[in-house]
């Protein structure tokens, strides 16, 4: 019993939780977190790979705006030492006139670095976040539908808006921050060596504190992000849900009860956000007081030696001003890091999608089919979305070429899983399915799709033009063939009386037509695709009885040439087949010609008699 | 595509910003004592250098050791102050920013509950989405980096700069000067930014749209085949979004640059100008020290302006987008005066006196329907595809108003009655069942909380949806798009049910059949009969069968009530009603 109601956790409460990529938020143990960083940088290193030589350029330029930046001091200590003696005692402008040079010279070159540097950064830094987005998009469109009923429309949403929006926060802003501030850290230490090596070691003393600082925050706000990138896809997914369903939000007056789940929701986020900031506030204060107690140190041991004699009052003074630009940097990159944390954050949650495993994966030798005839084959296919309960338990078929058959059964006797596995939506857990003897995993997704298209009962539009959504079934057709295949189907007649005709918005999901538009629309998508094995399930249950006329009459032009598996519970529809294939708990219990099954007296036989009885 | 109202109605970005002021409010006392916080840091920061200055020209250049240990005391002192200020106000500051952007999106949310189903069919969820979170994102991150940001820059420029002026007047006067500059480049920013930051927003949200939609329609996607397709369109939007990012950073590129090489020559130019002043024995060496140590804390602020002012824009932008949903008013709300109306009072007399509705593109699609449904009774309406019988029915529960005409419950308009009353009046299932990621029981009792066990019980009963007792949880299971995945014929089942437990005077049903086979439909409407026996119903119907429920049948013909009457009655005198509902078999055998 435990075991059952463990496996079934997922429908009670919160969805799934089982795949790697949503347990992270809570992850403790060092194993599976060093896994989740190696992945995640990993990914990292396959999105800057291709640009590796601009990205050595960009550091380049930051290299030398660097120095640029850098001799400021240097000059400032310059004209202290040298230059104002010189003026002072012998007249001698020169030095000053040199520094005044060099200044120019190094604003010209700070304004180059940095605007080309913005330039080229905006460049790779969108390239490489448009090939992440692509390659996410893709990834999820191979992803089985199975992971998608785990994982959510709207997770896959949050995944290419909210991660992705993380990601481009951090290339937008500071990463020429955290290369500057590092080579900062770099060169001021070798200068202040060079100048004054006792002075320098002093000086340097804080910055072991400031490194311990930042690993505690880096380890403790890891935590934080991770949450917080999962409490704000929970509210995405909330809040795509709710908006998908308004019309019965409004109709059922379910606003209240929903503001105050998204209210919770929205609270969840607030303080897993601000648990983050919160540590990088204390970070920032740190690093501040550490700051100033570096410049207290200098001045101390500094003035000390200058009273000694052993330095120079300029050498201190330049000291002081180095620690300033040490730490002024480090002050900012603090506030900067807040955005790295949560796009590392993010970066794991996308690696995670795209090792996810494809559950119905492309063959690595696949078998061609030309021009197949269209004949499928179910050999001893077993089925089951939860182990303990077998959809199909050992199903045999041969549907020949060119056969139309309908599937008949009450609800749950697998009927749509059947039809699922033919499109290859699942892949079956054993025996096989052939086209023209070969089996369906060996065939790449294209062949497989050319040849296999499934009408399914939620007629999705998408947003564009009816038009647009017919094409959708040979994408590249002519007007003349979209109207054509509008016309086979019966939708012509009502798309012209639109005002825009087939240039007709359908709105969100189609919301401009009523249900039985849609599906003449989705038909005629299905019509102009032209397959050799036509899927429909539950295709007609929307049609008022002129356009199912009209359907039918047009299904037995299509379906003339072609295999077809018909579910449908109007036996309307099912006449038209050649053969009726009954179906009870997985099993065939009947099959012949619907004639032949009426006379015989089965179950068809008693389904026929009602329905036939409703029509009057 | 985002859809604008009236360019010249509406605000600009600025205003916008501003409008956000409402939600600032309720934080006054915190943000007041904030940015008090920020001035003492600033102040705190400030009063740094001239103590190392004056530690420079004092203890050191003197050689005495212990005034240097009580300078430095005082550094410390200044310097524990500074961080703890710091490490305060930021903590309040990103708290108080998140409750601000918590508190829009709460409002936000309860706006978008409120609006219209015409605005959300317009609308891509993905742009509403982005608003939600990518914009307010924006907001708040101006509100706790940018604006503060600019503030403690405004201030801290002030107060050096009056400490330079206090130190050397020409000197100061020299770097006040490379301001003029800053602001001319810094007007041409904004002027070029701004719409360029919108754009690039603008394209975010269409790329969620693109994202959105194709994992939604995954299932038909998949079916034809069509992923890579959409990974092609997807990468059209990618990439335009791309080309957008990019052109705003060349903006930027221009201006941001130039504010760091000023701040550099303006350091040069003190540098030279207080070389000679010292040399002339007109400044100290300690006081051009100073003088040159403010200066550079004048190098963050600037070099910074160019990121606050895009942060800047950006929220402006942000806002912008944000108000332009706040800015759409619902279009079916309570009227003043509006009525209060509950069940016990209500008979259910339900009339269409001479209803009209276009939709916004013009085509009108109901052109005068008169229609009388008396209590108790049920109607079914028939009518071709796309004659417009679920706009009908969406309209007695003001889902949508209609364009013309009214509406009228036991004789009152229903736009004079509270929508919430109202909607719990009359009660609607739609053919396309949409059911929410909870439990059966919680989705079942949707319409009516405070339902109980024997409600729930009778309406799945009625609905003949007992396949929910063999679910893993029974009435627990969650379903939905979060939870387990119902067939269509059981979707339609339980929002049949949600809403038989409503029992409400008026019972609308928009073919709440149509997905059953004719086993469980004749059951159905055995039991949905009796339901039926005393409350108002409207029921549209596609098949003869789903006919029998109703006491009379109204034709919807050419956006009119073209006959009423019974089913037989009907087929003999309408040749119209023969077309849409004379039985099918003929016509299969033929």
């Amino acid at each position: 019993m435990s075991a059952h109601q463990h496996r079934h956790a997922a429908w009670r409460g919160r969805a799934e939780q089982a795949d790697a990529e949503r347990t992270s938020a809570e992850l403790d143990d060092a194993e599976a977190i060093r896994e989740l960083r190696s992945r995640s940088r990993r990914l990292l290193g396959s999105m800057m790979r291709p640009h590796r030589r601009s990205i050595a350029l960009l550091v380049g330029i930051l290299v030398v705006q660097n120095f640029a930046t850098m001799a400021a001091p240097i000059l400032v200590m310059y004209g202290i030492d040298h230059g104002i003696p010189a003026i002072s005692e012998r007249g001698d402008y020169s030095i000053i006139v040199g520094i005044a040079v060099a200044f120019s010279v190094t604003a010209a070159l700070e304004y180059l670095c940095v605007r080309f540097y913005i330039a080229q950064s905006a460049r790779v830094g969108n390239a490489m976040l448009y090939a992440l987005r692509n390659r996410v998009f893709w990834k999820f469109q191979r992803l089985s539908i199975a992971f998608h009923e785990r994982f959510t429309s709207g997770r896959v949403t949050a995944r290419q808006s909210s991660d992705m929006e993380s990601i481009r926060e951090m290339t937008e802003n500071g990463v020429d921050d955290l290369v500057l501030a590092a080579m900062n850290v770099v060169t001021i230490t070798v200068v202040m060596l060079v100048i004054d090596p006792l002075l320098a070691a002093v000086s340097l003393l804080t910055f072991p504190l400031m490194l311990m600082l930042a690993k505690w925050f880096s380890r403790v706000s890891a935590i934080a992000y991770r949450k917080a990138r999962e409490t704000v896809a929970v509210l995405i997914v909330y809040f795509v849900e709710s908006m998908g369903g308004i019309r019965a939000v409004q109709a059922y007056r379910r606003e209240g009860r929903d503001r105050e789940i998204f209210g919770r929701l929205n609270e969840d986020n607030r303080l897993a956000q601000a648990k983050g900031h919160q540590q990088n506030a204390i970070m920032s204060g740190g690093v501040r007081g550490i700051g100033h107690l570096a410049t207290v140190v200098v001045l101390l041991f500094g003035g000390w030696q200058a009273m000694q004699g052993n330095t120079e009052i300029g050498v201190l003074t330049a000291f002081l001003l180095y620690m300033k630009r040490f730490f002024d940097p480090l002050n900012e990159l603090v506030q900067f890091y807040n955005v790295l944390q949560s796009a590392t954050a993010a970066l794991e949650k996308l690696s995670g999608v795209l090792d996810e495993r494809i559950e119905v994966p492309e063959p690595g030798e696949p078998e061609r089919i030309e021009r197949p005839r269209g004949e499928l084959r179910f050999d001893e296919v077993t089925f089951y979305y939860r182990e303990d309960e077998v959809v199909l338990p050992n199903l045999d078929l041969r549907i020949p070429g060119g056969q139309t058959i309908a599937l008949v059964g009450a609800t749950g006797a697998g009927k749509t899983t059947m039809a699922k596995l033919v499109s290859r939506f699942y892949d079956p857990r054993g025996g096989s399915i052939r086209l023209d003897g070969v089996d369906l995993r060996e065939l790449t997704e294209a062949d497989l799709r050319d040849n296999v298209v499934m009408i399914t009962q939620e007629n999705f539009l998408f947003n564009g033009t009816i038009a647009e959504n017919i094409e959708l079934g040979k994408p590249g057709a002519s007007r003349e063939e979209i109207v054509r295949a509008a016309e086979v189907v019966g939708a012509h007649e009502f798309i012209e009386a639109l005002p825009e005709g087939y240039g007709t918005h359908v709105r969100k999901r189609g919301g401009r037509l009523s249900a039985g538009q849609r599906q003449l629309v989705v038909f005629a998508r299905a019509f102009l695709a032209d397959p050799r094995v036509l899927i429909l399930d539950e295709a007609t249950s929307s049609l008022d009885i002129p356009s199912e006329r009209l359907v039918q009459r047009a299904l037995r032009t299509i379906l003339a040439d072609r295999t077809a598996i018909i579910i449908a519970h109007r036996l309307s529809t099912v006449e038209i087949a050649d053969r009726v294939v009954v179906l009870s708990e997985g099993l065939v219990t009947e099959d012949g010609p619907p004639a032949a099954l009426v006379e015989s007296g089965g179950n068809y036989a008693e389904l026929h008699r009602r329905w036939e009885d409703s029509l009057v | 595509m985002s859809e604008t109202d009236d360019p010249r109605l509406r605000k600009s970005p600025l205003a916008n910003l501003w409008r956000l002021k409402q939600y600032l409010y309720p934080y006054r006392f915190r943000l007041g004592a904030l940015w008090t916080m920020v001035l003492l840091n600033i102040a705190a920061a400030l009063s740094i250098p001239p103590v190392v200055g004056a530690a420079i020209d004092g203890p050191i250049a003197d050689r005495d050791l212990d005034r240097l240990w009580a300078f430095a005391g005082l550094i410390a002192a200044l310097g524990a102050a500074d961080a703890l200020l710091a490490l305060t106000r930021r903590y309040f500051q990103t708290s108080t920013a998140m409750s601000i952007e918590a508190d829009i999106r709460a409002a936000l949310y309860e706006h978008l509950q409120r609006l219209h189903t015409g605005f959300h069919d317009r609308w891509q969820t993905g742009q509403l989405l982005a608003r939600v979170t990518v914009d307010l994102g924006m907001i708040r991150r101006f509100f706790a980096g940018g604006l503060i940001f600019a503030i403690s820059a405004v201030g801290m420029s002030t107060v050096i700069l009056a400490q330079l002026f206090w130190i050397e007047w020409r000197l100061a006067l020299l770097v006040a000067a490379t301001a003029v500059p800053l602001f001319l480049i810094g007007r041409g920013f904004f002027k070029e930014f701004l719409p360029a930051a919108r754009s690039e927003q603008d394209q975010s949200g269409e790329v969620s749209s693109a994202a959105e939609e194709s994992a939604l329609g995954i299932r038909a996607i998949k079916a034809l085949g069509r992923g890579p397709l959409m990974a092609g369109r997807f990468d059209r939007e990618a990439d335009e979004l791309r080309h957008r990012g990019v052109r705003k950073s060349l903006i930027a590129s221009r201006s941001w640059s130039a504010f760091g090489a000023i701040a550099s020559a303006g350091l040069g130019a003190t540098l030279v100008v207080g070389a000679i002043l010292v040399a002339n024995g007109q400044l100290s060496l300690g006081q051009l020290t100073a003088f040159i140590l403010l200066q550079l804390g004048l190098l963050w602020p600037i070099e910074a302006a160019g990121w606050v002012m895009a942060h800047g824009n950006e929220a402006m932008t942000a806002a912008d987008r944000v108000y332009e949903v706040f800015d759409t008013e619902p279009d079916i709300r309570d009227r003043p005066g509006a009525r209060t109306v509950d069940r016990s009072t209500v008979r259910g007399e339900l009339a269409f006196e001479g209803v009209r509705y276009a939709y916004d593109d013009g085509t009108e699609v109901l052109r005068g329907v008169d229609l009388t449904v008396k209590p108790g009774e049920t109607v079914a309406i028939a009518g071709k595809t796309g004659s417009g019988k679920t706009t009908l029915v969406s309209l007695p529960s003001r889902l949508n108003d209609p364009t013309g005409g009214r509406i009228t419950l036991d004789g009152t308009d229903v736009r004079d009655l509270r929508l919430d009353g109202l909607r719990s009046v009359v009660t609607t299932a739609f053919e396309e069942a949409t059911l929410f990621s909870m439990s059966v029981r919680e989705n079942l009792a949707l319409g009516r909380p405070d339902a109980d066990e024997r409600d729930v019980e009778e309406a799945v009963r009625i609905a003949q949806a007992d396949f929910v007792h063999d679910l893993p949880y029974g009435l627990d299971t969650r379903i939905g798009e979060q939870g387990l995945s119902l067939s269509g014929g059981q979707r339609q089942r339980l929002a049949l049910a949600r809403a038989v437990v409503v029992k409400p005077a008026v019972l609308v049903l928009d073919d709440p059949l149509s997905a059953l086979d004719v086993h469980t439909e004749e059951l159905v409407e055995h039991a949905l009969g009796q339901v039926l026996r005393d409350t108002t119903a409207l029921v549209v119907v596609h098949r003869p069968s789903t006919v029998a429920l109703a006491d009379r049948v109204a034709l919807l013909h050419g956006g009119r009530i073209e006959a009423v009457g019974g089913h037989s009655e009907l087929l003999e005198s309408s040749r119209a009603y023969g077309d849409v509902l004379a039985a099918e078999a003929e016509e299969v055998a033929a």
